[in-house]
């Protein structure tokens, strides 16, 4: 197993299994939201407003994992 | 409407067409992928100052944005037509959105710093998928423009180049002529042979380089700071260093409240990452993204993530506009004052639905 080649899977690996947690919390939020829509469809810009708020902060999760497998790989 | 694509037949047309194209891109254009490189080249030097690609690009941002400023204010009318009424809609609109989170008092202090940072990171993210933004550039010699050590992981792209007034402009296409050669002709012994061309981008998307998203997330956090000690005085500084138990005696929730101030610095310096790392990896993701695809499909398919990549940059700056309110929202409610001000945000609310 050359350097390189760890390399490659350790950029692979990072962003691969990092964004396995960050997919889930993103629809978890996505679908408790649109059950809240269904029942209160009056509340829509204040459910969607803060269900975009929640999904931002898990998709920064998602880009950490990916700034580490773009370091490892070009850094 | 009559015309060649009218019709099931039409479309049957384009579609093969659209095919057609995509597999003569794959089967004729084929080259070395460009050099990816986190870290922005840089264009010419002034002093000890190396001017980079993305900072022209954020020059060139300030000036579309001036520009649409001073077009649609000049001569302004009562009753707004054209440019004048379009801006005034849409900043209408977002300041009726950013009262409506932050309070009419809070709300207008607020706006224009948030309205800047969205405004400049949507024009620049925008301006980045351009043609011309990454792809036309000047060719040098990879040790001149990297630096011994690093030249020689970079490996050299195909380029079309041309001579335009003394200067080797180049321009990126797969499987396009010069550098896709050149090395197999200096690959030999020596250092004078192994000239190795790139392609130097005169102008890279001003968030593709750490540096810009570093620069909003902190005049972000300054701001957001200063709101804090305008709103609250001095006492600001108690969100972080609670000693208000401490020095009534109760040594035990003191020291608590010691620890959770100190864990909302560390949440405040962790913001300063979050929101540089967030705004950095959106955009220099999409950015590598569309060069791969580029290279592995070349032509047409590359459209689709054109499409991806306009939404991800007016999200991400819608975010972080929205995030800088939200946190300044959170630094000038002070405890005391919570139902007054959320019957105040209860009632701007109201007023705007």
């Amino acid at each position: 197993m050359t350097d390189e080649g760890l390399r490659l899977l350790a950029s692979a690996l990072a962003i691969g299994m990092g964004t396995l947690g960050p997919g889930l919390a993103i629809g978890l939020l996505a679908s408790k939201a649109m059950e809240a829509l269904g029942r209160n469809p009056e509340a829509q810009s204040a459910i969607q407003v803060n269900m975009i708020l929640g999904i931002v902060f898990a998709e920064a999760i998602a880009i950490y994992a990916l700034v580490v497998a773009l370091l490892i790989k070009f850094v | 409407m009559g015309g060649l694509l009218s019709g099931s037949k039409g479309k049957l047309l384009a579609v093969i067409v659209i095919l057609g194209l995509i597999a003569s891109g794959v089967i004729l254009l084929k080259g070395p992928i460009a050099h990816i490189d986190p870290a922005a080249e840089w264009i010419f030097q002034v002093g000890a100052i190396r001017i980079t690609n993305s900072i022209i690009a954020s020059w060139i941002t300030v000036v579309v944005l001036a520009l649409i400023a001073v077009l649609a204010t000049r001569r302004m009318q009562l009753v707004p037509r054209g440019l004048q009424s379009l801006l005034e809609t849409f900043i209408e609109t977002m300041l009726n959105f950013v009262v409506s989170v932050a309070g009419k008092k809070w709300g207008r202090r607020f706006f224009p710093v948030v309205m800047t940072i969205f405004l400049f990171v949507l024009v620049s993210n925008w301006m980045g998928l351009l043609p011309g933004f990454g792809t036309i550039g000047v060719v040098r010699d990879a040790k001149a423009q990297f630096g011994e050590k690093k030249a020689e992981e970079v490996h050299a792209t195909s380029f079309t180049k041309l001579n335009v007034a003394g200067l080797d402009v180049a321009l990126m296409l797969p499987g396009g002529g010069e550098a896709a050669e050149k090395p197999k002709e200096a690959s030999g012994h020596g250092e004078a042979a192994q000239a190795k061309p790139v392609l130097v981008p005169f102008f890279r998307s001003t968030n593709t380089d750490l540096n810009t998203p570093l620069a909003l997330a902190l005049v972000a956090m300054v701001f957001i700071e200063m709101w804090g000690f305008q709103a609250l005085g001095p006492m600001y500084l108690s969100k972080f260093f609670n000693v208000r138990r401490l020095l009534r005696g109760e040594i035990f929730s003191g020291i608590i409240d010691l620890a959770i101030g100190l864990l909302e610095i560390i949440s405040e310096l962790a913001r300063i990452i979050s929101f540089t790392f967030r705004l950095f990896g959106n955009v220099f993701a999409g950015e590598v993204l569309l060069i791969v695809i580029t290279f592995l499909v070349p032509l047409v398919f590359v459209l689709v993530f054109y499409g991806l990549e306009l939404f991800v940059g007016f999200m991400q700056a819608f975010v972080f506009a929205f995030l800088t309110l939200i946190f300044g929202v959170m630094a000038v409610a002070s405890h005391g004052e919570d139902h007054k001000g959320h019957q105040e945000e209860g009632e701007a609310a109201e007023a705007h639905h």
